[in-house]
């Protein structure tokens, strides 16, 4: 993830590259709503810890690029999985953009194109099988009991049925089956 | 907002919401908070239906992460109970989906959540109120009550306190508890331990936690830059709480030295487990500092020493 060159296009922008529509849909996915406020200050980036250390996530750049109409660019990126959802910016933009909620929703748009990091693929797959994001073993209930504290119950197979029926495995399309 | 009088404390029970990491990750934090609740007074009730609050999948489907929030809600609420949390990004996304359930203008959306969920028997109507236990102990217990159980003052212990992010923003969905860019709440929990509460350069920073599965490189060096910060002032130790960040700055330590060929030697804690050594709870058997990944052995030798000193 280093070096500047990868983030500059070395092809210049074609305007028949560029989806007018892609701002609208992103306006009306949950949390995308103000996405046209943006009036480009650059709050965001200058006060984001991700940038501050890769500068491959840069949300003033993205907005931009959402604006434009730079769709794929956009939604087959690794970089709008960088967010580490700290509100910083969300807190401080003058026109109260809500980025945060915003690189969610774009998320969200990417996931229903086929396009979804594999760490994220797997924390689907384990909410299925546990209901949780970690697998409590054996060995947990074994200490909580020797300290006199609840047992856990090691699978909540609900969280299962709550997913089929939300179709979260439709929504992920393709990426979403396991090989 | 405090939600009752603490006269009633003894009858009040709360829902204790230990999400994903916690159960895991984080039996230290656990116990001393389940410690420190009984000191205080404070009744827990373990739900054993919650399961993972939904804002791990938020990012991947928004619908099916606020069905799981409010089919943790409608399990609370049929119980009658609020909720405590003690992972900051639990309580934070519970409070979106709680507000969501509570804004008129969502009617629709309230409509199609209760539809996945009528078949399981669950409706959630909005009734559940969730607090982080930080926020609990500054606003519902109060720090005059909590400086009543100091037995043991942390004079001279001068400690960090990380605030996360969740605990306190996106600031609107939390009721104006403590200020976003200055908070405050932590310090003065600290304060009354008899700690010091450390200043430091950007105190604020996220933990990177959030993009330790995507970009463990970003987050070590996201982590590497608050140690850094923390270092400079020589503090005896962080405090936090919430357990991603503990992940992070606790479990990840040791990556940051090995990277970057630093060493920080900085312990971690959990606040309650402050709180606790400052009531006079066993270290190991209350507290469970064993499972902290950093040596905390020094800090209770420095404990001990300052007190000798003071008793001397």
């Amino acid at each position: 993830m280093t070096g500047k060159k990868k983030f500059l296009r070395e092809k210049p922008i074609m305007m028949k590259e560029l989806d007018s529509g892609f701002k609208f849909e992103v306006a009306k996915e949950p949390g995308g709503k103000h996405i046209k406020r943006c009036f480009a200050c650059g709050t965001c980036t200058v006060i984001c810890p991700v940038f501050s250390v890769n500068d491959q996530y840069n949300p003033r750049k993205i907005i931009r690029m959402i604006l434009l109409g730079l769709r794929d660019d956009v939604l087959k990126s690794n970089f709008i999985w960088l967010c580490s959802g700290c509100y910083s910016c969300y807190e401080l933009c003058p026109r109260d953009v809500k980025i945060t909620s915003l690189m969610i929703a774009v998320r969200n748009i990417a996931v229903r194109q086929g396009y979804i990091p594999m760490p994220m693929k797997k924390s689907v797959d384990f909410l299925e099988k546990f209901g949780r994001l970690l697998e409590v073993s054996e060995f947990e209930n074994i200490v909580r009991l020797k300290k006199g504290i609840p047992e856990l119950n090691p699978t909540i197979s609900e969280v299962k049925e709550v997913l089929k029926k939300t179709g979260i495995r439709n929504a992920m399309g393709n990426s979403g089956i396991d090989e | 907002m405090r939600w009752e009088i603490v006269v009633l404390m003894n009858e009040l029970k709360y829902a204790l919401f230990l999400g994903c990491t916690i159960p895991v990750k984080g039996l230290n934090y656990e116990l001393s908070t389940r410690r420190v609740a009984d000191k205080i007074g404070i009744k827990f009730v373990d739900i054993p239906e919650f399961s993972c609050c939904g804002f791990p999948i938020e990012s991947i489907h928004h619908s099916s992460a606020v069905t799981i929030a409010a089919r943790n809600l409608a399990l609370a609420e049929a119980r009658g109970l609020n909720i405590i949390v003690l992972c900051s990004a639990c309580g934070g996304y519970l409070i979106e989906v709680e507000r969501l359930f509570t804004n008129k203008k969502n009617i629709e959306e309230q409509k199609l959540i209760n539809a996945k969920l009528k078949d399981m028997g669950y409706q959630y109507n909005g009734n559940v109120k969730v607090k982080h236990f930080a926020r609990f102990l500054y606003e519902d217990i109060g720090l005059d009550n909590l400086r009543k159980l100091i037995i043991n003052p942390l004079k001279g212990l001068r400690i960090a306190p990380h605030y996360g992010c969740h605990y306190i923003k996106p600031s609107k969905i939390f009721d104006g508890f403590d200020d976003p860019i200055h908070p405050q709440s932590l310090d003065k929990l600290i304060e009354i331990t008899g700690a010091t509460s450390v200043q430091y350069m950007d105190k604020l920073q996220c933990c990177g936690g959030g993009i330790l599965a995507v970009d463990e490189e970003t987050s070590v060096k996201m982590v590497k830059h608050k140690l850094d910060h923390i270092k400079e002032t020589n503090a005896d130790a962080m405090t936090l709480i919430c357990p991603f960040c503990s992940v992070m700055y606790d479990e990840f330590q040791s990556t940051v030295e090995s990277t970057f060929e630093s060493e920080y030697n900085i312990p971690v804690l959990y606040y309650p487990q402050l709180l606790g050594l400052a009531m006079g709870l066993d270290p190991k058997k209350d507290l469970a500092v064993k499972q902290n990944q950093v040596k905390v052995t020094p800090l209770l030798e420095k404990i001990e020493k300052l007190r000798g000193n003071k008793n001397d």
